[in-house]
């Protein structure tokens, strides 16, 4: 994307009034996307951003500026707009000897989905409606979209640093509506992968449709969900975002720093119950939060965060890193060449255990079957969590019974960790989803077996 | 925080990025809709933002950031198909590419008779004073000084503030312009600052956080004790706090908390969700929808409201409109393209995330009219029930076209109409449509906020709260 030469310069240039490290991050981003709405292709959208972010530390403090303008002019300009952010005092020329890191990328792409014609997109958005319509009378609106992404960057650093990466994700998502006696119910399925239009040889759109208009319909007839304290069996694949907020973000080294995680100072410490093992992977071939390289230029890696239950790693990015004197782990990310990186999580899972789903749902008198969560929020501080169920049951003498109305679950990390009293052998990856922190969205993935925790607050109506 | 990818993206920053920022927005635009072709209709999108971002902690400075960008969204409308593209930068041979690539969206998409572009409507847009040109002045240091004294004030307040995660000073200017072959050009910029401290309180294993800010459209409006105090309160009032036992109740919503529930409800009066059959609201105008208490307006041209603007998406000039009056639904707030689908007047309320988006209809200026009480006198009139000081979980929790509500809540039992002590790890849910029903009384604490709302202090009856 630069020659070695121009990123030298360019690194000399932030440098050049001293500075403990310096970075330029160079991003070119092509999307596309297609959007069917009311019965109709509204219209199809591309976008192109490309620049570069540069950063200087000097002490403490980071400096930063971006550009979009990728000459060597435009590069020096950042530069120095960064530097003298950055506050610098001193002064000194330091060359920086450039090292090609080849990080393996987790998976080939089969077809990038810039070379597919743009009647192909439109045409996978007509048949998911057709199929979504055709799902049931009841079914009053249907909303496709595809999107694909190719994201590619170059990193390169005062360590010597020099890493690149070529990041194509591909999505497709349906959301339905019902209308019936009750109102109207919603209905929502996606699938996404880190790999180009070959998505769609193995996931069928026809498919994904029927999903999301299933789910939908079989919320016409659900009842209110109940309020207060129970136990609730989350589904395989559905519920990994309950260890993105209960413990995620708190495991996340730069939180961690500033007192403002429960987690902190509690490394060795048995924190969960001795059936967690939870991981956080850049590495997963195509799931959604995986790449080659992070965007600091470190390569991906499987991180074990908690084992049996014991705390045994943060998160960390690049300056946490060097500061403590340890290596990096691959979690520096960022949206985009106009944000800093954080330390951020990747794809991040509970380890399959022992226990036979069917016997976990039958040992749980009353409580709440989860079968697909939504988002989730969680203030790092206290621990306390919400994620919305968008799937639900009620579990009545160890049998799922009926559908219920959405709604937030709230627990508290910590607490919620040591509550997990079974996890069965049957692990799936969930939905493609979207982190924010501070303003930063970046794909992450997640991924669960089905779990029981004992007692967790269902927000409901209903007594 | 996490969201199904696809499902609207997180809050980022504004704009693109370039460093050929130098061009005025209106003159950019000008030169874009000249590429139109004769038989196909041509709209530039064009923001300019200069941002300063500064984040201190432990009385450094640990970030700084200073960057201009620019970004040009590109609508072509041709036999009634509509294509989009963007680039985030002025170069021409990209905004070339982004024109091209527009055009040959629209050939893929499907036509529709109310599609195209809005044509000047004689309106003319409000003056409001949201551009203060001494701002560009002010010296990077004081701006660090500022952040420096916010930290030092949070820090200094309360034995048992244990620290700050996170002290951020941040301004911005931003120039918008719309130009289009249909004879639209209009161009808006403002001016704004904020200060934001997330505050930490410790008292043996219990750990809180709390967050303050202020906001203006100069630098001398920011207030840095009015941010300190309320970091300081919205963390410590929380120390002790339990765990309720599950009831129905009489709710009192801070104004933070009525502001976002507010911003969902405007959400549902948008053209877009109405049209296509997914708001509660459709079909419903004269009916009386929400207590006789609740008259909510869209007014972005009260310059008070941090959403204020002269000039909406698609370059209309704004006007104030009343959604909903003493309890019976209005009218929606419409785009170009809601307004002829439903034959109504357009009301100059397109939005977009950025220069990346098109046009859709919504709020940006959303309030109550408040009523007479203050919020001492409104939490005096309840025996029992709970004041709420912060929600969470409204995208996850929160379901706009079936109108279910839960959502996290933290806040205060009230006892004898006194707030007693501090409850957490709670919900509260009801419906949207029951919520507005249920409305007992708004405060007369009218509360400007940096959210496309304004809050107030709401007595809600008959919620759910779910605990222990």
């Amino acid at each position: 994307m630069l020659d070695d030469a121009t990123i030298q310069r360019t690194l000399a240039a932030a440098l050049r009034t001293g500075g403990d490290f310096a970075e330029v991050f160079v991003e070119d981003k092509r999307s596309s996307s297609a959007m069917l709405d009311d019965g109709r292709v509204e219209e199809l959208s591309s976008g192109r951003d490309r620049g570069a972010g540069i950063r200087v530390v000097v002490g403490e403090t980071t400096g930063f500026a971006h550009t979009a303008d990728l000459s060597e002019e435009g590069l020096r300009a950042a530069a120095e707009a960064a530097a003298a952010a950055a506050r610098s005092g001193g002064g000194g020329v330091r060359e920086v000897a450039l090292t090609r890191r080849d990080a393996p990328r987790p998976n080939g792409v089969e077809v990038l989905p810039e070379t597919v014609a743009k009647g192909a997109k439109v045409e996978l958005l007509r048949r998911a409606d057709d199929a979504a319509r055709s799902a049931g009378a009841a079914i009053r609106q249907v909303r496709a979209r595809y999107g694909d992404s190719r994201r590619r960057i170059l990193v390169a650093n005062s360590e010597g640093v020099l890493a690149e990466d070529d990041q194509v994700r591909t999505l497709f998502v349906v959301s339905a509506v019902a209308v019936g006696d009750t109102g109207m119910q919603t209905g929502y399925e996606s699938v996404g992968r880190t790999i180009g239009f070959e998505l769609f040889d193995r996931y069928d759109v026809e498919q994904v449709a029927r999903t999301a208009a299933e789910r939908a319909l079989t919320k016409l007839s659900a009842r209110p969900a109940p309020s207060g304290t129970m136990p609730v069996v989350i589904g395989p694949g559905g519920g990994g975002v309950l260890f993105h907020e209960a413990c995620g973000h708190g495991l996340e080294k730069d939180l961690v720093d500033k007192g403002a995680s429960a987690f902190a100072g509690r490394l060795g410490e048995q924190v969960a119950s001795p059936l967690v093992t939870l991981v956080d992977d850049g590495t997963m071939a195509e799931e959604w939060g995986c790449f080659a390289v992070d965007d600091e230029g470190t390569p991906a890696q499987r991180n074990v965060l908690i084992q049996d239950g014991v705390l045994t790693d943060y998160m960390w990015d690049v300056l946490r890193s060097r500061k403590a004197g340890r290596p990096v782990s691959g979690n520096g990310r960022r949206q985009s060449y106009q944000h800093l990186p954080m330390v951020r999580m990747t794809n991040t899972y509970l380890v399959a255990g022992q226990d036979d789903p069917d016997d976990i749902v039958a040992s749980t008198e009353r409580g709440v079957y989860v079968a697909s969560l939504g988002g989730g929020q969680v203030n790092t501080a206290s621990g306390d969590f919400v994620f919305g169920m968008t799937e639900a049951y009620l579990i009545e003498d160890g049998r799922i019974t009926e559908p219920l109305r959405e709604g937030n679950l709230i627990g508290n990390g910590p607490k919620v960790l040591r509550d997990i009293d079974a996890v069965g052998n049957d692990f799936a990856m969930g939905k493609p989803g979207t982190c924010g922190k501070d303003g930063q969205g970046v794909p992450v993935g997640d991924g669960v077996p089905t779990l029981r925790v004992r007692a967790l607050t269902v927000g409901g109506t209903a007594a | 925080m996490r969201r199904p990818a696809g499902a609207g993206a997180a809050a980022g920053t504004r704009g693109g990025g370039s460093a050929a920022a130098d061009a005025a927005p209106l003159e950019v635009a000008d030169r874009v809709v000249a590429m139109a072709h004769d038989d196909e209709q041509l709209e530039a999108y064009v923001v300019r933002s200069t941002d300063t971002q500064v984040r201190v902690h432990g009385g450094e400075v640990e970030q700084l950031a200073v960057a201009s960008s620019v970004g040009v969204g590109v609508r072509v409308v041709r036999d009634g198909r509509q294509g989009f593209a963007s680039c985030g930068t002025v170069d021409p041979d990209a905004v070339a590419e982004a024109v091209a690539e527009a055009r040959d969206n629209a050939a893929h998409g499907e036509p529709d008779e109310a599609a195209g572009l809005p044509e000047p409507d004689g309106v003319e847009p409000p003056a409001l004073d949201l551009w203060h040109p001494g701002y560009a002045e002010v010296p990077l240091d004081d701006k660090v000084a500022l952040a420096l004294e916010l930290e030092r004030a949070v820090v200094g307040a309360d034995r048992r503030i244990t620290g700050v995660e996170s002290c951020d000073y941040e301004d911005w200017r931003t120039e918008v312009a719309v130009c289009s072959t249909t004879g639209v050009r209009r161009s808006a910029r403002e001016t704004g600052g904020e200060l934001v401290a997330w505050s930490l309180a410790g008292d043996g294993d219990d750990l809180q956080s709390g967050f303050g800010f202020s906001f203006g459209r100069s630098f001398d409006d920011l207030d840095v004790e009015a941010a300190a105090r309320d970091a300081v309160e919205r963390a410590v009032r929380m120390l002790g706090a339990t765990k309720p036992p599950s009831a129905r109740t009489t709710v009192v919503l801070d104004p933070w908390v009525t502001a976002q529930l507010l911003g969902v409800v405007a959400g549902m009066l948008a053209g877009d969700e109405v049209v296509k059959g997914r708001s509660p609201f459709a079909g419903r105008v004269g009916e009386e929808v929400a207590s006789p208490r609740v008259t909510l307006v869209e007014d972005p041209t009260d310059p008070r409201h941090w959403g204020a603007s002269p000039v909406d998406a698609e370059g209309r000039a704004t006007r104030r409109v009343p959604l909903v009056t003493a309890g019976v639904l209005e009218g929606f707030v419409h785009s170009t393209w809601t307004a002829r689908r439903m034959g109504a007047e357009p009301t100059g309320s397109a939005v977009r995330a950025g220069h990346a988006s098109t046009p859709v209809a919504g709020c940006r200026a959303v309030s109550l009219v408040p009523g007479d009480a203050d919020p001492a006198r409104l939490v005096a009139g309840v025996d029992d029930g709970v004041l709420v000081h912060d929600v969470s979980g409204l995208h996850s929790g929160v379901n706009p076209v079936s109108g279910d509500l839960s959502t996290g809540a933290e806040g205060r039992r009230i006892r004898g109409g006194e707030p007693a002590e501090p409850l957490r790890e709670f919900t509260i849910a009801s419906t949207l449509p029951r919520l507005l029903r249920d409305v007992v009384a708004v405060g007369s604490d009218l509360t400007w906020l940096p959210a496309g709302a304004a809050g107030v202090t709401l007595v809600v009856a008959d919620v759910t709260v779910s605990g222990a």
